[in-house]
């Protein structure tokens, strides 16, 4: 497939598949876990990180910078917690704060960084739509082991995952530490949004991890499969997003992974076989329709 | 007869209001105890607090002689029914199989003799015609009974039941509490947060009175008085006292 590409052409466009599988995956915990919103104010808060890490090296080294981005991701992440537990604010109101002041944190530090010797071709801009064609292949392979990791994760602790969004409380009696597994959930969605933003771009990153999901749901009742469905949309959307966006030079990619996702969507929810709009729709005529025959028969009777 | 569960001088608290203030008792194998309390008594925070989802303040609970972390694996604990997401991607027999995880044991996907032994639960519960239906699509009886059914297939020594005949239809009353009784007679030990005062007497062999602090225990015939239940519940049983 996309054989008329380049070899990093296409090894790019696999690690965004990769990565849109497990963006996909952690997206549907965080579904269950009711923390879509949560993956969105995570990956704008890896921003300063980002820049942080570029800043103190004085020029890119996505190793670096993948550590700093973790460390405000986890920041944040621990600050929507600290904020909720010991004041009045309630959870979304503290999402959104962190979410605005990381991001507009990031972006000011980003200006200076900018005007650094260097920064201005260090291609730090990428980070906020995404930019894949700028990876390089220690950028694709980092990109690719995370993904792989955390597939391997879904599939090795299946179960786990499943009792502990479904009913944390009964697992933690099975002797599955929920604190161990909250621990490993919050790790590996830190962990993907931060190897992802330099394909998808921290503003959208967490539409990676929401959309698949959501479609997901439109298609099935059984968990495995909508874990397996979301993985699938998220890899699509990876991979033909990026495809779409290297048509044009400078395009950024994150735009595009997200209108391929929402594309998704939108089938999903019209014609998604459970709940889609369309079945819905056609059900209930059907119900009307037999509920119009009983009436006749009775009229007809009496 | 060792106690199978030992509470001493238990306290807990949310934020900063206690809810129990240092209770003590003891159950006794093979009994059947209702936990019976006004609202807001402590009930569920109890069973809580005994099974580590909730920090005590002060205390010690003991299972078999032995700490929770060790005993868990012979204790089955059936939630109430609102603490889950019914709408959460799953049928019957699968929430029954999750009772299995702890013996699957980690990395390992239930097997076919596990969902064998989870449809021998659900036959128990008489939900065996709804394995495969998704669990949405259950009425809040059967849900009770699924939670259930998934704490029979742990094969656990001791049961706690969190408000299992809250909101059910006659039918699952009745099956639960033949279950129970079930359960009683093959040794097990049984403890359940109780709401309806009219079926105590009926259903349990021992009761225990709780507001914030254990008001009286024992067996429900000497224990479950005009009295004692006055004492739990304040002035505000009216009703009560034309009963007795």
């Amino acid at each position: 497939m996309f054989s008329f590409l380049s070899y990093n052409a296409q090894s790019v466009l696999f690690s965004t598949f990769l990565l849109g599988m497990a963006a996909g995956v952690i997206g549907s915990f965080a579904y269950w876990k009711r923390q879509s919103l949560m993956s969105d104010a995570l990956s704008h808060a890896a921003l300063p990180g980002v820049v942080l890490g570029f800043t103190i090296l004085g020029e890119k080294n996505l190793f670096v910078m993948i550590i700093g981005a973790a460390i405000t991701a986890l920041l944040g992440a621990f600050l929507i917690q600290w904020i909720r537990s010991s004041s009045r604010v309630k959870e979304d109101a503290a999402m959104g704060i962190v979410l605005s002041v990381f991001f507009g944190l990031g972006i000011m530090l980003l200006t200076f960084a900018n005007r650094m010797p260097g920064g201005n071709q260090s291609g730090l801009d990428s980070f906020i739509f995404g930019q894949a064609a700028s990876m390089v292949s220690k950028d694709v392979w980092t990109m690719m082991t995370v993904a792989i990791i955390v597939l391997l994760l879904t599939v090795l602790l299946f179960k786990e995952w499943k009792i502990f969004l479904f009913d944390p409380s009964f697992a933690k009696g099975l002797g599955i530490s929920t604190a161990g597994m909250n621990v490993l959930y919050m790790a590996t969605l830190v962990l993907v949004i931060v190897v992802g933003i330099q394909a998808v771009g921290v503003i959208l990153m967490a539409a990676l991890l929401i959309i698949p999901s959501v479609s997901a749901r439109y298609w099935t009742e059984s968990f495995k499969i909508m874990v397996l469905l979301s993985a699938l949309f998220g890899g699509a959307s990876g991979m033909i997003g990026t495809f779409l966006s290297t048509i044009g030079k400078g395009w950024p990619t994150g735009p595009f992974i997200v209108v391929t996702a929402a594309s998704v969507f939108l089938i999903s929810l019209f014609l998604g076989s459970k709940k889609g709009l369309a079945v819905v729709f056609f059900q209930q005529k059907k119900q009307r329709k037999s509920m119009e025959l009983v009436k006749m028969t009775r009229e007809v009777e009496q | 007869m060792e106690p199978v569960l030992t509470v001493e001088n238990v306290s807990a608290a949310y934020r900063k209001n206690e809810v129990l203030t240092d209770v003590n008792f003891q159950i006794k194998p093979g009994t059947l105890t209702s936990i019976v309390g006004p609202n807001g008594a402590g009930k569920s925070t109890l069973l809580k607090v005994m099974l580590e989802l909730h920090p005590t303040i002060t205390g010690n609970v003991t299972f078999f002689g032995e700490t929770y972390q060790t005993a868990k694996s012979r204790i089955g604990y059936v939630p109430q029914r609102g603490s889950v997401d019914w709408d959460f991607p799953t049928n019957a027999l699968d929430v029954v199989t999750m009772g299995l995880y702890g013996k699957i044991g980690w990395f390992k996907w239930p097997k076919k003799e596990h969902k064998h032994k989870a449809m021998s639960a659900l036959k128990e519960m008489k939900m065996q015609d709804y394995a495969n239906r998704q669990i949405s699509q259950l009425s809040g009886g059967q849900q009770q009974r699924v939670f259930l059914a998934r704490a029979l297939a742990q094969d656990a020594d001791l049961y706690f039941l969190d408000e299992p005949l809250a909101g059910v239809d006659a039918t699952t009353e009745k099956a639960i509490m033949e279950t129970l009784k079930m359960l009683k007679e093959s040794g097990k030990t049984v403890m359940v947060v109780h709401h309806d005062l009219q079926t105590v007497e009926e259903y349990f062999d021992q009761v225990l009175l709780l507001n914030k602090k254990v008001i009286a225990h024992g067996p429900t015939s000497k224990t479950f008085t005009k009295e004692n239940i006055m004492k739990a519940y304040g002035g505000t049983l009216h009703w009560m006292g034309e009963k007795r």
